[in-house]
């Protein structure tokens, strides 16, 4: 047996009882990279001579009793948009091919100190822009259930190595749903936290009041684990919060009984494929079998989720991304004449067409006279979306629905028309207004074998009772490999 | 309503934005964005009146802490990713002549 096919937690156990170690874990990892990802692509970087000495120190302080928690000796991947220093972190973008951080993300750091051994850095869309992985300089990520097919993203690399088992857990990020909609067209679990949970310190921004670090394991015991090591008040991420519990583990041992579950008609409506729906309501049935209590609900305002979140995260954009001008770091342009043409010129081909198309609409929101129109009115509608989710959650616990309208659209088929990408985050955009915590949990596949993921949201800092419920759903079903990390078992 | 964006207000988006596009990108773009627009005026037919824009969730302000320096002395690790440096600095193009 793989010991990539363990959960997390499983391994991490293991490694405690001395029965494999940190290096042989690292190894097996490395391994199934080196079979798989040359078709795959999940990772951008992997560093293999320093991985096996990060795993030689971590299982010398295993050894010690220096490092008892359950993730020592884990191997995990990272998003190739959360800085790690010394090794390149590209946000998988020309512009910056050849970063090397002089720093290593907060959320990284906490990693390293619970004994986790970063195996590299994994592939994303540009920047984060984008729901398939296609974006990427380094080329589109594949599905590992189905090569022909997209992982999802923009957190793509980091779910499919998790579904290929290249690695035992990993770190994505979830702007509009960049966690959650790759967790549900790959099959894996992936938390986003509440907003300022994770501290961003060290995350290459993209829309910083929506820009949220968080896990991504085979289910909700894992993401439990690593979130309750990556979350933290950072005093350097001046949005932190200091939350009063940072438990979430033990949030897995309470039953549902009695736990009101909210199911949004709006989130079943016109646009959301059958089978994914029928799926996501049989998922729901089994919660209120376990002793949830189901109700239907009209949360309202969805329609305006998409436009509201495209002008507020491309004007962060347009803003964040003005520090790539080719002068302290990142591509600068080989000819150009004078200042303001290398800027220009660096720029215009150091990014590619999806983050030039979301810095030029957000330029264009926040110009004088469009700023009013646009920009204002979409934090209005964001204060009104946030009122929804506050109505709905004097009612329930827990609002489910699903992560995506369909399972994952085949390579090719995403980027000819960019609305109707977007249109893909219908689901998940709105809980990143809201600053909700929301959880995607594999629920099956449809008629083509491709995975189907429920999504479940909960109210700000209710990481717990999301996590609760997923779990409880998971009791009643066996984790599914994807077929081609089935064959490797 | 269909978004008409004119060529004088992509040239000004294209020089807040520092990006030059080729005549091609820029129909394309042009394109994109009025596709983009005309759909987010949907937002037009929500009424937020006397609704406060919300640019943070949470109600935090200000948050202060001493400036200690907490970090090293990393000049060379950081003058590492420069395209181009000279004595210890950034190399930029002549700015003023």
């Amino acid at each position: 047996m793989s010991l990539m096919s363990l959960t997390a937690l499983e391994l991490g156990k293991k490694i405690q009882a001395k029965e494999v170690s940190a290096v042989e874990a690292a190894k097996e990892a490395l391994g199934q990279i080196k079979k798989l990802d040359g078709s795959l692509n999940c990772f951008v970087t992997v560093e293999e001579d320093s991985v096996l000495k990060k795993a030689e120190e971590v299982q010398k302080k295993i050894d010690a009793g220096e490092l008892a928690g359950p993730l020592a000796g884990v191997p995990a991947a990272v998003k190739d948009n959360i800085c790690t220093e010394g090794v390149r972190t590209t946000c998988s973008s020309r512009m910056l091919e050849n970063f090397v951080p002089t720093y290593t993300a907060e959320a990284v750091k906490n990693l390293e100190q619970a004994g986790v051994v970063v195996l590299g850095k994994s592939n994303m869309d540009e920047f984060a822009m984008g729901s398939t992985t296609e974006t990427s300089y380094f080329g589109p990520t594949r599905n590992p259930w189905d090569t022909e097919h997209v992982p999802g993203g923009s957190s793509g690399g980091s779910c499919a190595a998790v579904a290929a088992e290249e690695c035992s857990f990993a770190l994505g990020s979830d702007t509009g749903g960049s966690i959650r909609q790759p967790s549900s067209f790959c099959g894996v679990t992936g938390l986003k936290p509440t907003y300022g949970t994770v501290s961003r310190y060290g995350l290459i921004a993209y829309g910083s009041s929506l820009d949220q670090i968080g896990p991504i394991g085979k289910d909700a015991a894992d993401c439990a684990a690593v979130l309750e090591a990556v979350a933290s008040h950072d005093p350097k991420d001046s949005t932190s919060m200091k939350r009063d519990s940072y438990d979430f583990l033990s949030a897995l041992d309470e039953d549902v009984r009695g736990l009101r579950i909210g199911i949004p008609k709006d989130y079943f409506g016109d646009g959301l494929d059958e089978e994914v729906k029928s799926h996501i309501l049989e998922a729901a049935k089994v919660l209120e079998s376990r002793g949830a209590v189901l109700e239907e609900f009209d949360l309202s305002l969805v329609e305006y989720a998409i436009p509201a979140y495209y002008v507020i995260a491309s004007a962060e954009a347009s803003s964040n991304l003005a520090r790539f001008d080719g002068v302290k770091y990142g591509y600068r342009t080989s000819e150009y004449e004078g200042l303001h043409n290398m800027y220009k010129k660096s720029r215009s081909e150091g990014f590619g067409p999806e983050v030039k198309r979301r810095i030029m609409l957000g330029s264009f929101v926040l110009s004088s006279g469009y700023y009013d129109a646009y920009y204002l009115k979409a934090l209005k509608t964001k204060a009104l979306i946030k009122q929804a989710f506050d109505r709905a959650f004097e009612k329930y616990d827990v609002i489910l629905g699903p992560a995506a309208p369909t399972t994952a659209p085949k390579l090719g088929e995403s980027l000819s028309d960019p609305l109707k990408m977007y249109l893909g985050d219908i689901y998940t955009v709105s809980v990143n207004l809201a600053g909700l915590p929301g959880i995607t949990v594999p629920c099956g596949t449809d008629g083509k074998r491709l995975p189907i993921g429920m999504q479940l949201i909960g109210d700000c800092f209710q990481e717990r009772k999301i996590l609760r419920a997923a779990h409880a759903y998971e009791q009643t079903r066996a984790y599914t490999h994807c077929p081609l990390a089935a064959e490797q078992v | 309503m269909a978004n008409m964006i004119s060529d004088e207000t992509m040239e000004y988006v294209g020089i807040l934005a520092k990006l030059e596009l080729s005549d091609e990108e820029r129909e394309q773009a042009k394109k994109d964005m009025e596709q983009m627009l005309d759909y987010i005026d949907m937002l037009n037919t929500l009424n937020t009146d006397g609704v406060e824009p919300m640019s943070h969730i949470f109600p935090i302000h200000n948050v202060f802490r001493e400036d200690v320096v907490e970090n090293d002395d990393e000049h060379e690790k950081i003058l590492a990713n420069a395209p181009a440096a000279k004595d210890g600095a950034f190399k930029v193009p002549k700015t003023v002549e």
